[in-house]
């Protein structure tokens, strides 16, 4: 059934790409595309390089919490660097790769030929740098770039100097890109899916991004609120913010969390939906519990909307708007349970193997977990006024961030570099580069919860001397992590050039065609590695998976 | 590129990069007009007319496809979703400035006034100040000018002039859209026209009345985007509302454009629906805002 479409397809296109349908020639080709898998190639490099760029941030801010004292850097430019830090790694890095990953898998996927809007398409993306480009130059701008934490909390976050106004507009722009590419996702998803595929048949990953992107166009309009907000209250009088007019300035924390919780739950769904996609295919078992996983991923994202405050239990919230928000953080736990037992199950008694990818997921299910019982231990509010603005806080969302969101990414990358490349990436440097990631990333964060718990604050450039030890050994952690990650450059680059020399066949990993989609095929995996520069412009027939048999 | 079953997909567009340039431009040159740097407006007035020109040139581009028949059905539900949603991401901006109005209204006023968890607040703070709205706050900010200086004294803006005027200008709009809409999908082409103009004419109307209410606040009333957190909503909502009736009016004058060359079928007028749509929501932000702003 498979290999007629593919080969339908194939057929299809020689047909016609006689014509103008192939990409521009050149540099153009890459300015004008509209095609959703240059797209996605763009979205993935630019978030590849902003992931080094925030990288090498982060190293600025290790090697300056190496020892106590200032050791290389001035207070005001280590504020900057963990503001930026977080600001490149989260609109920067994970977000365009997320974005990236959805342009190039969900056509393939459901199949469709092309994103449902591909000329917004290409403006979603040049918005996405616009607005990068914006917020880098504050680095080299009088009184430097923003340095009140990516929060932006007034009243701090109005001394910045000449930088406050790029800031802001550069997140219009990336609010704009991301509405307009959560837009497209959605048409994509809902109108252009091949007869057959159901909603109750696509892959998980397809699943978690369509209620993203709901996620994304409820608040980064909210998100551009409030920090407009921040820009009439700096140069044009009003006084939202500001408790001598009336305003409040608390009242923007609460605006920022309605934004930013289910921001943060924009950056682990996809997540979820990789590890979903993944697990399946290294395990040879059908996805446990799926119709569970797409009500369990929906229930999280309503949640994300009336959980917010926890982020703000300090802040002198009435004793009733404590409570709630401390229980319903809690119930977030249990569809978020639903999700690690499934995967667990999917992964029980199943013929394993252990490549890459699956080195990754795995890591992921563990060290996610982690992350998510250290979450819970915040959503306690007495508990959290001694956690609050320490290291545990850091340590709780970078092992959510980096072991879960950046470790799925790795593994999408090498799940999918075949098929992208039509070569088989080096799986001995792959494996290296797995372990040296899963362990120095230990190193790096672990020691960060002891730090927080004994009471060290986050967002400073010097400390007291007896949290010397944990610093160091987090620090040297940090810097085995940083320059791990360039065997993952190295890897990308080389399976691009060639890789092992292997072709990559269509279905590239044993199982991936069975167990890769949700409730049938995976479609990617009977189109040729690497797929042609348009696919599916003949809607594929779908086979459920109960009559494949 | 089409496809064999008639999905629509362009191919190497140069609109959208320009768009983003323009708007870049636009931007950069805000923010150093807001440092004050001598050259950032000249620089958003050349990135607002890129911007201008170019999204003019790309819905050009998409009038002239649709017009010939380029779209099938399933691109123009791609379209009416992208429209929906792009609304529905317009709400929650607007969402944004009236949770602001209610939750300074109903929560942080009270307290500074020594309400519910804010005793402490009022008694350290300001202990003179009472809970009321209007406010301009404790320290008074803004209000009319006596003597070169601002006095922190202001007048609320009423309902019952210009505001009813302009609910009813924005309301009967609404009918005359959608009398518009009646007569493009009855092929009454005249009908279509005279509606369309009939609308635009009312959303300039409601304009003009908004600008001469903000021009009697800023010069009678003593009421400014300076008069503390009443002045900061008043202006922010009705501000960012009158700005997006003027979009959705310059939308509409396209679109009455294009009914005068003769655009537009029963079975094919995306871009009169959308038009349409944007209107309506237009329209509805203004009665939350004729109800939460200026009656309550």
């Amino acid at each position: 059934m498979s290999a007629v479409v593919a080969e339908h397809d194939e057929h299809h296109e020689h047909e016609h790409d006689d014509h103008d349908h192939g990409p521009a020639k050149g540099w153009l080709r890459w300015i004008i595309t509209t095609n959703h898998k240059d797209i996605g190639t763009l979205y993935l490099w630019f978030a590849l390089v902003m992931f080094f760029v925030g990288g090498v941030m982060a190293l600025i801010i290790r090697a300056e919490l190496f020892q106590p004292g200032l050791s290389f850097v001035e207070p005001q430019f280590f504020n900057s660097m963990t503001t930026m830090h977080a600001l490149v790694m989260i609109f920067g890095g994970v977000m365009p790769a997320f974005v990236g990953l959805a342009n190039w898998m969900i056509p393939m996927m459901i199949g469709a030929p092309d994103m449902a809007l591909p000329r917004m398409n290409n403006m979603s993306f040049w918005m996405l740098v616009a607005g990068i480009v914006l917020l880098s130059s504050t680095l080299f701008m009088e009184g430097g770039a923003p340095a009140a934490g990516w929060t932006m909390y007034p009243p701090l976050v109005l001394q910045t100097g000449a930088a406050l106004p790029f800031a802001i507009f550069s997140v219009h722009l990336l609010g704009i890109s991301s509405i307009m590419g959560a837009i497209n996702i959605i048409a994509t998803i809902f109108n252009m899916r091949a007869p057959g595929m159901t909603l109750m048949r696509m892959p998980m990953f397809v699943w978690t991004w369509v209620i993203t992107a709901f996620l994304l166009i409820a608040v980064m309009p909210v998100f551009a609120g409030a920090v407009t907000m921040l820009l009439t209250d700096k140069f044009f009088e009003t006084s939202f913010f500001d408790a001598a007019g009336g305003g409040d300035p608390v009242l923007y924390q609460h605006i920022f969390w309605f934004f930013g919780h289910p921001e943060v739950y924009i950056l682990i769904l996809p997540t979820f939906g990789l590890a979903s996609t993944i697990i399946p295919v290294f395990a040879r078992k059908p996805l446990f519990g799926y119709s569970s996983m797409v009500y369990a991923t929906a229930a999280i994202a309503f949640l994300s909307f009336i959980v917010w405050a926890h982020h703000m239990f300090t802040v002198g919230m009435p004793l009733a708007g404590e409570l709630y928000f401390m229980y319903s953080t809690m119930i977030i736990a249990i569809p978020t349970a639903v999700k690690v037992f499934n995967w667990t199950a999917t992964m029980w008694k199943g013929a394993m193997t252990f490549e890459t990818p699956m080195l990754f997921s795995i890591s992921f299910v563990v060290l996610f977990t982690m992350g998510g019982f250290t979450g819970l231990m915040m959503a306690i509010a007495p508990s959290d006024l001694q956690y609050h603005d320490t290291y545990f806080i850091v340590a709780h969302f970078h092992y959510v961030l980096v072991p879960s969101a950046i470790f799925m990414i790795m593994a999408g990358g090498y799940y999918w570099l075949p098929k992208w490349t039509g070569n088989m990436y080096n799986e001995k440097i792959g494996q290296l580069h797995f372990w040296l990631s899963a362990i120095s990333v230990n190193i790096l964060f672990f020691p960060q919860h002891f730090l927080g718990l004994a009471g060290m604050p986050r967002r400073i450039p010097d400390y007291a001397v007896q949290f010397t030890d944990w610093n160091m050994i987090s620090s040297i952690g940090g810097f085995i992590f940083g320059f791990s990650q360039l065997l993952f450059l190295y890897i990308v680059v080389d399976t691009i050039r060639g890789g092992t020399g292997v072709k990559a066949t269509n279905e590239v990993w044993d199982g991936a065609l069975q167990y890769g989609g949700g409730g049938t095929q995976g479609l990617e995996w009977t189109l040729p590695s690497p797929p042609p520069y348009h696919t599916f412009t003949e809607p594929p027939v779908i086979v459920p998976t109960e009559y494949q048999h | 590129m089409s496809t064999s079953h008639g999905y629509y997909i362009p191919h190497k567009a140069t609109w959208p990069v320009m768009v983003t340039a323009g708007l870049f431009c636009m931007l950069a040159g805000f923010a150093s007009y807001l440092n004050g740097s001598s050259s950032g407006a000249t620089f958003m007035l050349v990135g607002f007319a890129i911007f201008i020109i170019m999204v003019a040139g790309w819905f050009t581009l998409q009038a002239s496809e649709s017009e010939s028949g380029t779209y099938n059905t399933q691109v123009g539900i791609s379209f009416r979703m992208g429209m929906m949603w792009f609304i529905f991401s317009e709400v929650m901006f607007f969402a944004v400035f009236f949770g602001t109005l209610w939750y300074t209204r109903n929560l942080s006023v009270p307290w500074l006034g020594g309400e519910g968890t804010g005793a402490a607040t009022k008694a350290l703070l300001w202990p003179d100040y009472e809970t009321a709205w209007p406010t301009n706050g404790p320290a008074h900010l803004g209000g009319k000018i006596v003597d070169g200086k601002t006095s922190g004294e202001f007048e609320p803006m009423g309902a019952f002039g210009l505001p009813l005027l302009n609910t009813l200008l924005l309301l009967s709009s609404g009918v005359t859209c959608t009398w518009a809409h009646h007569g493009l999908l009855a092929k009454n082409r005249d009908q279509l026209i005279k509606g369309l103009i009939a609308t635009v004419t009312l959303g300039f109307l409601f304009v003009l009345c908004q600008a001469t209410e903000y021009h009697e606040a800023y010069t009678d009333m003593g009421l400014t985007l300076g008069s503390g957190i009443y002045g900061s909503t008043f202006f922010m909502l009705t501000g960012f509302h009158g700005f997006h009736v003027c979009v959705g009016a310059i939308i509409l004058s396209v679109v009455l454009f294009r009914s005068w060359k003769g655009h537009f079928k029963p079975e094919n007028h995306f871009a009169f629906e959308a038009a349409a749509w944007y209107w309506h929501f237009v329209d509805v932000v203004w009665l939350g805002l004729f109800i939460f702003v200026y009656i309550m």
